[in-house]
């Protein structure tokens, strides 16, 4: 026999049914009783702009791109988030770097074009996984609702968090010691 | 008639279709915060405070949206159905007493509009032509399923009709007579009809949700098989008076209700607080919507609760149920009057 998903399941039958069952009142009494008593219950809706559900520290929203502590892009458009995106959202144009732009960016190499198809994009966090420049997170911040398409499509502009130390994205919930000590694990194979 | 006293019946004419429609506005709201609440939802909350104002968006939409009429109906019965179901549905009131007598420059002054000797016969009458409404514009669209809807409130309306008249009969041998003003002043103090005739009250309350249209007797609108049934291809002002109506004939319906069991404006303590005339009457109106809010609630409360009876469940409860169960009513109250009242 299949086991039961609840205890609450009953074979159903069309069997004559008794006379209490024939006068209705005591089954819509009580069913009576079940709605006014979720009358008086708390209310399960959050009245979405005034109230705003707690997100999880960990919350997979829009992404940013991190700099690093002198204020240069930690992305080497190594084109590995793409790789590893399951939903083909992400897209890069590689650049090499030009003597007097050190202070821009990290390394040799760079991400002139980096785009995100917020469309595409199903927060699973892959990229962030595979980034091996600690470059690229998921923060909890929503990408906004738009009318039409084309701006879902995120360009550096929007991604690249601000070279102001005041104005950095946080991603310390996210990025915790024992995350990085994961990535940087021999033991596992995306890190050898 | 002298002058005062029409102009004093065509104001309070005047003031009881305001309130009945002001009632009904306002149930559509009640309604749908009464279904948000049974089902842990907030409902209506962002038009004006507490979401007050959205009977009045909804008119709007109403009012704002395309006049349709089909070119296979038949237009003239197509616009008489709706004004026939609103019209019949607003007559009712005239005969419920809304409340006592006022005195006003020493003369006294009666809340009822008009004081029928046969008020419950006229009631029934007016409630009976009602379905017409239904019945007209359901034909008159032309469709399939307007006219299932139809012929389903027509057959429902017979079948209930019947144990809400019998069970009314068994009323009027407790009361012995048919106008609703002395039903009224014969059930003052406690004495209330429910208590002399329980079986009655549950049979008529039954078939007032039948005779009203609503769940779980809603059949001839039943989304679900007859997507919305007879006014299935009415749009604008033409579909909001048949929702309108809906709600009206349940705020009369609950009047009735309350006139004939609960009591009308009659409260046990009322007489005893030794008020001026005048402050009770308009404590035992204030009552006496109290009660028919009540009901109201209790209707939304049904229908938010039970699912839709089948169309066979239907007719068997009618027949095999409520009549005969309406039938024994009479028959006990008629013997019991008989042997023991009388002699």
């Amino acid at each position: 026999m299949m086991q039961k998903l609840t205890n609450r399941s009953f074979i159903a039958s069309d069997k004559k049914m008794t006379f209490r069952e024939r006068i209705y009142l005591p089954a819509v009494l009580s069913g009576m009783a079940i709605t006014l008593r979720h009358f008086f219950k708390k209310k399960v809706t959050i009245s979405y702009p005034e109230q705003i559900r707690e997100f999880s520290k960990v919350y997979r929203g829009q992404h940013v791109l991190k700099r690093d502590e002198q204020g240069r892009e930690r992305c080497t458009a190594c084109g590995l988030c793409a790789v590893a995106c399951p939903a083909e959202a992400i897209t890069m144009v590689a650049a090499e770097r030009k003597p007097g732009e050190e202070h821009l960016y990290r390394e040799e190499k760079y991400a002139k074009v980096y785009e995100i198809n917020m469309l595409r994009c199903i927060f699973c966090g892959d990229c962030e996984e595979a980034c091996p420049k600690e470059a690229i997170f998921l923060t909890d911040r929503i990408v906004e609702a738009k009318y039409k398409r084309m701006p879902f499509v995120y360009g550096k502009g929007l991604l690249v968090e601000p070279a102001d130390p005041h104005k950095r994205v946080d991603i310390s919930a996210r990025q915790t010691s024992e995350v990085l000590k994961f990535k940087n694990d021999d033991r596992y194979a995306h890190n050898r | 008639m002298e002058a005062s006293d029409i102009l004093y019946k065509t104001v309070l004419l005047v003031i009881i279709m305001l309130i009945t429609l002001l009632v009904a506005m306002y149930s559509t709201y009640g309604e749908r915060k009464i279904a948000a609440y049974m089902q842990d939802r907030r409902g209506p909350n962002r038009a004006g405070p507490f979401g007050l104002l959205q009977p009045l968006a909804d008119g709007i939409k109403m009012f704002m949206k395309e006049e349709i009429i089909p070119l296979s109906a038949n237009a003239w019965l197509f616009i008489l159905g709706p004004s026939l179901a609103m019209t019949t549905a607003l007559l009712t009131g005239v005969v419920i007493p809304w409340g006592d007598t006022l005195i006003i420059g020493g003369k006294e002054f009666s809340l009822q509009i008009t004081d029928l000797n046969i008020g419950i016969l006229y009631v029934f009458a007016m409630v009976s032509i009602g379905v017409y409404g239904i019945m007209i514009g359901g034909w008159a669209s032309n469709n399939k399923y307007a006219l299932l809807s139809a012929i389903r409130a027509a057959s429902q309306m017979i079948s209930y009709e019947l144990a809400m008249g019998i069970s009314i009969i068994s009323l009027i041998l407790t009361t012995g007579t048919l106008s609703l003003h002395e039903i009224v002043q014969q059930q003052a103090g406690f004495h209330w009809n429910i208590f002399y005739q329980p079986l009655g009250f549950l049979i008529f309350l039954v078939c007032s949700l039948a005779e009203t249209n609503r769940a779980p007797f809603d059949l001839p609108e039943c989304e679900t098989e007859l997507i919305g049934g007879y006014h299935t291809e009415y749009s604008s002002m033409k579909l909001g008076f048949y929702l309108f109506a809906e709600y009206i004939n349940m705020f009369i319906s609950s009047a009735v209700i309350a006139t004939l069991f609960l009591g009308g404006y009659n409260m046990p303590f009322l007489g005893s607080l030794g008020l001026s005339q005048n402050l009770t009457t308009m404590l035992g109106s204030f009552f006496f919507f109290l009660k028919i809010l009540l009901v109201i609630f209790t209707f939304m409360w049904v229908r938010w609760t039970l699912p839709r009876f089948r169309y066979d469940q239907l007719m068997n409860l009618g027949w095999k149920g409520l009549m005969p169960l309406a039938l024994f009513n009479f028959l006990a109250t008629g013997i019991y009057y008989y042997f023991f009242v009388l002699k």
